[in-house]
């Protein structure tokens, strides 16, 4: 039942140790080293774990060791910051997440996004870090017997294959969809991503540059660097007048990876949309920003005709394959529901 | 089938036959305890503390009691209870976190007890269904489930409960939909699901009497 290989386990008490106990990526590991057992070089850094065993029990990936994140100090910190902002530590699971209270009074699109993610379980022990990091769930990925492009190999399996769950934007090379609803909310907000080294340098980068998209790379869904750990996640504060809402639509209501989820935040003043984002998940291999969607509301009164036309203003662009253009209408109206829930909430 | 100690042998004591191998692993698990917990580990120093691939003795923590353990670094918890420790109530169904069968409390939060390693549970508590019981008799939520037929093959239920009886201590007045959302994670793949929902409302009923 269990396949894991034997690793050992490295418990880090510091960033400069666990950078340093750490090999490198994921992505890395697993194009280098699908299937088989790994050399002794292959050190990963472990959170909440629950992708990383899933990986490692279907035989994805056999790291010689894993390094634990738990036990450095401060990872699992939520503070106000002097500019109004949040900033949420890495190793924060989800459950605390969706239920932190200024979490869900001053970012409920990402509250909502906690909550909406997994199940109870998982949520307890998932992490804000892990979920941003976790690996795609195309089941080509996932299955051993697939050397899909994204693991080293020639080919993408489901752009001619079972697309059902697949990108219907920006769908090549490689046509998996990013697996983190947090990211279509945080990507909403204008979050940053800290990331740290093991000489204490730390580089700051907007979540939304922070993704790969599967032209610019397709065995990677990040930036994130050998010796690089990402240790919190940095809200900008808004302005009084933003409205927001996430939005997951999946098979069944109960624990299930969303068919589509959108993020919308708007920023109202005197009436008319100041600032808007309207991030799809589940559609693109990065978290997708309806650019044109957005250039619908921005200047305008956000009136049911105008969420009517950014929905529809929000599929350009679309590539959908052989069995998912079944999307473009999700998405078309999930785009204007979550426009009337963010309205709704005042 | 990789090596791993067993059930007899450590029953009976035999890993720990003399008192310099029992320091020697208490020592181990110490310090496997104080860098998974997030205690300072100053015996360790600068140095990260390496543990395994062979097995390890670790302490756990289950209903209440310590229960030192021999893993290696990949053993699940899940595993650890059962194979182990004799902990059998706690199933293992997916063995990938997808449906919930072997959710025991970690410091009284659910969680799927597959998808965590024993050797990071650390000074943590955890409970088992054989936990959930108390010398007085079965916790209201296991009599409800029996009044209301809320099982049929029973190998979801230790689970359901674990998570039914989490809800009612942060919850003590759920209603459905509470149920409905604590029990998402579950497959109940005979469809007791209506079952469990009514034996969770009553026993919350039943508690609320008591207290």
């Amino acid at each position: 039942m269990n396949v894991m290989q034997p690793f050992a386990w490295v418990g880090a008490a510091t960033i400069s140790q666990a950078a340093a106990a750490a090999s490198g990526t994921v992505a890395e590991a697993m194009v280098k080293h699908t299937g088989a057992a790994g050399p002794e070089a292959v050190g990963i850094l472990k959170a909440g774990g629950i992708d990383l065993l899933d990986l490692m029990k279907e035989n994805l990936l056999a790291p010689a060791r894993l390094v634990n994140l738990k036990a450095i100090p401060g990872l699992e910190d939520i503070v106000s910051e002097a500019d109004g902002g949040l900033r949420i530590g890495s190793m924060v699971t989800l459950a605390r997440l969706g239920e932190h209270p200024e979490v869900r009074s001053r970012y409920p699109a990402l509250a909502d996004a906690a909550r909406g993610a997994a199940s109870p379980q998982i949520r307890n022990v998932a992490t804000l870090g892990g979920n941003l990091l976790q690996r795609p769930r195309c089941w080509y990925f996932r299955a051993q017997e697939y050397r899909c492009l994204r693991k080293g190999g020639e080919h993408c399996f489901a752009i001619s294959g079972e697309n059902q769950y697949h990108a219907i934007f920006a769908n090549r090379p490689c046509a998996i969809v990013h697996a983190s609803t947090a990211a279509t909310a945080l990507v909403a907000l204008g979050a940053a991503a800290e990331l740290a080294d093991a000489h204490g340098a730390v580089q700051r980068l907007p979540l939304e540059e922070f993704f790969v998209s599967s032209q610019r790379d397709p065995q990677r869904e990040n930036v994130l660097q050998a010796g690089q750990i990402m240790t919190a996640i940095r809200l900008p504060p808004l302005p009084a007048g933003t409205r927001m809402a996430h939005l997951k639509q999946g098979e069944r209501d109960s624990f299930d990876w969303p068919l589509a989820d959108v993020a919308v935040v708007l920023e109202l003043a005197d009436g008319l949309c100041r600032r808007a984002a309207v991030i799809l998940g589940a559609a693109a291999p990065v978290p997708h920003r309806a650019k044109a969607a957005e250039q619908v509301l921005l200047g305008k009164a956000i009136t049911e005709q105008i969420a009517l036309q950014a929905g529809q203003a929000a599929l350009e662009g679309a590539t959908p394959l052989g069995k998912n253009s079944y999307k473009l209408p999700l998405f078309e109206a999930m785009v204007r529901r979550a426009r009337a829930r963010a309205l709704a909430r005042g | 089938m990789r090596a791993r100690i067993s059930r007899r042998s450590f029953l009976h004591g035999s890993a720990l036959t003399t008192a310099a191998a029992t320091s020697a692993a208490a020592a181990i698990a110490g310090a496997a305890a104080a860098a998974v917990s997030g205690r300072p580990v100053t015996e360790q120093g600068r140095e990260a503390v390496r543990l395994g691939p062979e097995a390890v003795r670790i302490s756990l923590t289950i209903n209440g009691s310590a229960r030192p353990v021999s893993v290696e670094p990949r053993t699940t918890l899940a595993e650890a209870l059962r194979d182990a420790l004799g902990l059998t109530g706690t199933k293992i169904a997916c063995d990938r976190g997808a449906c919930s069968a072997c959710t025991v409390w970690l410091d009284g939060q659910p969680i799927c007890s597959c998808m965590v390693l024993a050797i990071e549970i650390g000074a943590r508590h955890v409970t088992t269904i054989e936990g959930l019981a108390s010398a007085a008799g079965l916790h209201p939520v296991q009599t409800a489930f029996i009044e209301h037929d809320a099982l049929q093959c029973g190998f979801c239920t230790p689970g359901m409960l674990m998570s039914c009886a989490a809800l009612l201590e942060r919850m003590p007045a759920p209603d459905a939909q509470d149920v409905e959302r604590a029990i998402s994670g579950h497959l109940c793949r005979c469809g007791c699901y209506p079952h469990v929902v009514a034996a969770t409302l009553e026993a919350a009923a039943v508690r609320r009497k008591r207290s």
